[in-house]
């Protein structure tokens, strides 16, 4: 049996123990629930716990698979859920006192796939409110703080998901991602973030953002994690990692222009050594461009400033006060938004999507950093890289927003740590509607880094793309 | 709407709803809305996204030339 504490092994590990009874429901919900009480104070990653239903449910699988129904590797697996995601009896807070307390009526679709497969839910995750940030720091019940560094961010908006992934709280959970608030809160937290592409998962019952740029998706610690979570979410019966397709040879295409002008030296170090891992390892790595990547940002914001405000209008009108102060002020933005620029952008977002497109026919998927910066000290508006000084919501959202934009599958996975012990991530794009094609070359690209990352270099701890959770408190 | 015109209107209703604060984000917005202005595909607004040439370059990188 793997010797990491029970808290820290994968969906993909535990859960042969789990169909065998060597370990039960009920230890994985007491080991995330203790972790919880010992840390939550200090992360903030929870908005709600659900101590006595995940126990009820853990009891509820034990007594299935000892019964000989087991539902496969997500059973008895104890999950968290962003809570901008609809739990029946739950209210959905979006981390604003905008919402009303009143519990969902239903779980959302996404949510019933899930609990069918026999995942338990153990609470709800802190967020950026409204997810409309990439700090987590807005919320109505206080900032998240990162499991490695309690001064820094854990990204965001789905901040408190990563953080309660990385640092032991659950086993997996469930984020949204309108500009990149899956794949940011993976690469600073140290997690596996995946956003599949545009349309594919339902996005019912999810407080919306920017209706033609939400995506929902699962965080984990692995690859093969990630792949099981997102099976069930598209009501697939989920199968272990050892059945995952995985392609026998792929080519990955370097986006240059644009996505490594800026970046901070450390993480560019990082992203150098993964690339030159993946050549040792025979993959075959090329250019590519996206000729108006330049134009990303440009497009995004009239695009999810106009839809974002079709949604708040009538809560800034009549309660103003109760957003937080950056996310009211951002929000307000949205009102001004001139018809034209809209259809502007539109078709804007038409020509990245083709652009994006071409690129990978000449490769199978994309490869670049998930994140600029390392993650952002808590408090901070601005830092320099390069010599510029940017908005840390500009740099967070760089890399990703243009896969949003794109509809594109994009996935984010560990590769090493910044001296001062900072994950760093890479991000792989894929073929659009390919999302199974992408995860299995993301699983061959964890393996080559995790292979070669033993090297007691800075990504030797923490370097954990593949089947081995490090343990942020022992940083 | 011209950008300078629409940039005075936004932050005069801003101003007169108590938001003085808004300013600054107001003028990064109507900056960035002149670079999506200026971007290539809007010359042929009347052809298809995909008849238009591949390869142009981007608003940023023309306004920095």
């Amino acid at each position: 049996m793997n010797s990491q504490p029970l808290r820290l092994r994968t969906i993909g590990d535990v859960a042969p123990d789990v169909a065998s009874g060597a370990v039960s429901a009920s230890a994985l919900t007491e080991a995330c629930l203790g972790r919880i009480a010992e840390r939550d104070g200090d992360l903030n990653a929870f908005i709600a716990i659900d101590a006595d239903g995940a126990r009820a449910a853990a009891q509820a699988a034990d007594g299935e698979i000892a019964a000989g129904r087991y539902r496969g590797p997500l059973h008895g697996i104890p999950i968290s859920l962003k809570d901008l995601i609809d739990v029946a009896g739950s209210p959905t807070t979006a981390a604003s006192n905008v919402r009303p307390r009143t519990p969902a009526a239903d779980d959302a679709p996404v949510v019933a796939t899930l609990r069918a497969a026999g995942a338990i839910v153990l609470g709800k995750c802190n967020l950026h409110e409204f997810a409309f940030g990439t700090t987590s720091e807005d919320s109505a019940f206080g900032a998240v703080h990162n499991p490695h560094d309690l001064a820094r961010s854990p990204g965001g908006s789905s901040g408190g998901s990563a953080a309660a992934v990385a640092d032991g709280m659950s086993y997996g959970s469930i984020g949204t991602d309108t500009g990149g608030s899956i794949r940011i809160p993976s690469a600073a937290c140290g997690t596996v973030g995946l956003k599949p592409s545009y349309g594919e998962l339902s996005c019912d019952g999810i407080v919306p953002l920017s209706r033609t740029l939400d995506h929902v998706g699962p965080l984990a610690r692995s690859v093969a994690d990630a792949w099981m979570l997102y099976d069930a979410m598209a009501g697939r019966t989920p199968r272990l990692p050892a059945d995952m397709p995985l392609p026998d040879r792929f080519r990955l295409g370097v986006p240059r222009p644009y996505f490594l002008d800026r970046v901070d030296p450390e993480v560019r170090r990082r992203f150098d050594d993964a690339l030159a891992r993946l050549e040792q390892a025979g993959v075959e790595v090329t250019e590519a461009e996206i000729p108006h990547a330049g134009d990303i940002a440009v497009i995004y914001l009239p695009i999810v400033l106009a839809e974002g405000m079709a949604y708040h209008a009538p809560t800034l009108d009549r309660r103003p006060e109760d957003y937080t102060a950056g996310v009211r002020l951002r929000l307000e933005m949205g009102r001004y938004v001139l018809a034209e620029d809209y259809v502007r952008a539109r078709r804007g977002q038409e020509v990245l999507h083709r652009e994006v497109a071409e690129s990978l026919t000449a490769c199978d998927a994309l490869i670049l950093p998930t994140l600029a910066i390392p993650a952002p000290p808590l408090g901070v508006d601005a830092v320099e890289v390069d010599g510029h000084t940017d908005s840390v919501r500009g740099l967070t959202l760089r890399l990703t927003q243009g896969f949003n934009l794109s509809g594109h599958p994009a996935i984010s996975l560990p590769c090493g740590r910044t001296p001062d012990g900072l994950p760093c991530a890479v991000q792989l794009v894929g073929r659009r509607d390919r999302t199974a094609d992408l995860l299995g070359i993301a699983r061959r690209v964890e393996a080559a880094i995790q292979d070669n990352d033993d090297d007691g270099g800075h990504g030797g701890h923490g370097g954990n793309a593949g089947n081995a959770a490090s343990d942020p408190a022992a940083t | 709407m011209r950008i300078e015109t629409w940039l005075n209107a936004m932050k005069a209703d801003a101003e007169a709803r108590g938001l003085p604060e808004l300013a600054p984000l107001l003028e990064a917005l109507a900056q960035s809305t002149a670079a999506l202005r200026r971007a290539d595909w809007n010359d042929a607004a009347d052809r298809p996204v995909g008849d238009l040439p591949a390869g142009r370059r981007s608003a940023e990188d023309e306004a920095s030339r």
